[in-house]
């Protein structure tokens, strides 16, 4: 059985994530950029609309994506830290990318198999956004790691400071090992060092024990809605 | 000259597909430019297989491309005014004058500039967009403006000007960019009055492009015009629902209108007696009808629109004149828009500084983006 908490989880990671990106509009260093940045910003957008209406359905609450996205607060809030980070420059941008999406392409590519047919149906349509943001932020990586000595340096300090937070996508299922042989030659290709495992491992995301940050981006994304109550838009 | 809209008033619908006011007009006027693209390509290879002599000879032959090859200046000269009488297109490589060059170099390098700084007083509000759906389409709207961007830089370097050499004018000022875009979006009706009314302005400014004489440009305008009109639509939309929505979303949108309308007037440019580069522009058919006749087939467009809208334009002096068959208005201030031009409106130094920040923020993944071709050129060499 799909639980609402499982379905709030893939959409607050889907939803978070699109209000990271959609910060970068009109700051990135090319204008292809800007165009590619916003289109995976949509896509999370987009997928996060299907998974929020559905997790309100399954709760049978009344409650819709709006409800859900702009009247919870941080501590409903079930999304992993990793998404909720602040941008950086961008490299650690492309870091948070490429380690969501190595993530999101296997979970939905799982879902998409599975029983839940809703799920699956939703899933079956993001898998594909995933594995183009998954390329997106592969090339990135290469570019910037095998790039000049400054991008090299920083891309790794982007790594460093983003890895740890990435355990924290695996609670409650078996994808790590998978991810590890995606992102791994990416990393090798792009002559960047893989952090050690064992170290500092920040969790609670799922449980809505989230970092300082996001209830700051909540209330950028909800002050307009909450200030209207019952408005219609 | 222009066909006024006197009676679209009536017939304005809002939702769904029902959208009939005189954008659809526009519309079908971008329509009815592509289908005169296409004829007029058809009339060249008929010209050229028909008579070797005639003006079009050689137009589509690499081989005899050079028009003066029989009678080198005076062939040459003759050709580039035959094209423009012809109601054809100059095409990169032909023959055109120096100043027919530079003037459309600085017209769609001022147009690309344009898109991408009015990318900024909409971005401002998409984290904020009051539901996912409103966000969803705001980020798209504004990706669309960075595809604007791209075709009309494009469009620009098929005239010998690079973009790096363009971005670069941009961020010295020596190039300008839409002085509307000048104003700030200070709340989320704003988003809606940018949409409504200064796409509004730009569509109508812009149409007339479709038909410009040099090619790569009118067809560049043909795709930004149709993306732009759902751009328009989407503005009048917000709007419409901000009106009949609480006391609260009615009276944002009714301090938004009133915000902008005088600056939309502005988009239009100085009156015709004061413009400076039209006259020139007609002759070349770059430029197809007057500042003022465009205003004026804005504001007679607008009247309508806003009556469905429920709002009402900030000038007591509005009303209709039967003897012209066009609505009476006040002029915007034109004082004003030297002053916001020349830098000196409420936001030019943000926008400025935000673009030079973006920029200079870039230069490291530029480097390194071309450091890793350079290397991996190397390594397939």
């Amino acid at each position: 059985m799909t639980t609402v908490e499982e379905v709030l989880g893939l959409g607050d990671d889907a939803l978070v994530a699109a209000q990271r990106l959609a910060q970068w509009t009109a700051r990135a260093h090319e204008l292809e950029e800007d165009v590619a940045l916003a289109n995976i910003a949509l896509d999370q957008l987009g997928a996060a609309r299907l998974l929020l209406s559905y997790a309100g359905e399954l709760e049978g609450a009344g409650r819709d994506e709006d409800a859900l996205a702009y009247l919870r607060d941080d501590r409903e809030f079930r999304n992993v830290l990793l998404v909720e980070l602040p941008n950086g420059d961008f490299a650690v941008t492309v870091a948070k990318l490429l380690f969501l999406a190595a993530y999101q392409r296997d979970r939905y590519r799982q879902l998409a198999a599975g029983e839940d047919e809703r799920l699956a149906g939703i899933a079956g349509k993001t898998v594909k956004e995933s594995a183009y943001h998954l390329d997106h932020a592969a090339l990135w990586t290469l570019r910037l790691g095998d790039g000049t000595a400054e991008s090299h340096r920083r891309m790794q300090s982007a790594v460093d400071e983003i890895w740890p937070y990435t355990y924290e996508l695996f609670e409650g299922n078996e994808l790590r090992p998978g991810w590890l042989a995606t992102v791994e030659p990416v990393l090798a290709e792009a002559t960047l060092t893989r952090p050690d495992d064992g170290g500092w491992a920040p969790r609670g995301g799922r449980e809505g024990r989230h970092t300082e940050h996001l209830s700051y981006l909540l209330a950028e994304l909800q002050v307009l809605h909450r200030a209207h109550a019952g408005a219609s838009w | 000259m222009l066909q006024r809209k006197g009676s679209i008033c009536n017939t304005v619908m809002v939702y769904g597909n029902d959208f009939q006011t005189s954008a659809g007009d526009l519309l079908g006027e971008v329509e009815a430019a592509e289908a005169a693209l296409r004829e007029a390509a058809g009339r060249e290879l008929a010209g050229e297989a028909g008579d070797a002599g005639g003006h079009d000879a050689g137009r589509h032959g690499a081989g005899d491309r050079d028009p003066g090859a029989r009678d080198p200046g005076k062939e040459r000269a003759g050709y580039f005014d035959r094209i423009i009488s012809a109601d054809q297109k100059i095409e990169p490589r032909d023959d055109m004058p120096d100043a027919y060059r530079k003037t459309l170099i600085r017209q769609i390098a001022q147009h690309a500039h344009s898109e991408i700084i009015g990318m900024q007083p909409e971005a401002n509000w998409i984290t904020r967009a009051p539901s996912l759906k409103r966000k969803a389409i705001l980020l798209a709207k504004v990706q669309d403006e960075a595809g604007h961007g791209l075709y009309l830089y494009a469009a620009a370097e098929t005239l010998g000007a690079a973009r790096e050499e363009l971005v670069d004018k941009l961020l010295t000022g020596r190039q300008k960019y839409s002085s509307i875009f000048n104003y700030p979006t200070l709340t989320w009706a704003d988003v809606g009055v940018i949409g409504w009314l200064v796409d509004g302005a730009a569509i109508v400014n812009q149409v007339p492009l479709c038909r410009c004489s040099y090619g790569p440009y009118a067809r560049a305008m043909i795709r930004i015009c149709k993306e732009e009109s759902f751009h328009q639509r989407q503005g009048y939309e917000i709007l419409y629902t901000l009106a009949h929505g609480t006391p609260a979303q009615r009276e944002l949108a009714q301090d938004a209108v009133d915000r902008w309308w005088y600056p939309s007037l502005a988009m239009f440019g100085p009156p015709d007696s004061e413009s400076t580069h039209s006259e020139q522009s007609m002759q070349w058919k770059i430029k197809r009808f007057s500042n003022d006749d465009l205003r004026q087939r804005f504001v007679d467009m607008c009247v309508g629109q806003v009556e469905v809208l429920g709002l009402r334009l900030p000038d007591p002096a509005l009303r209709w004149n039967p003897q012209r068959g066009a609505h009476d208005f006040t002029e915007p201030d034109y004082a004003e828009l030297m002053r916001v031009i020349s830098g000196d409106g409420p936001c030019n130094r943000q926008r400025m500084a935000h673009r030079r920040a973006a920029h200079a923020d870039g230069g490291w993944v530029r480097e390194a983006a071309a450091a890793y071709a350079a290397k991996q050129a190397g390594a397939e060499a």
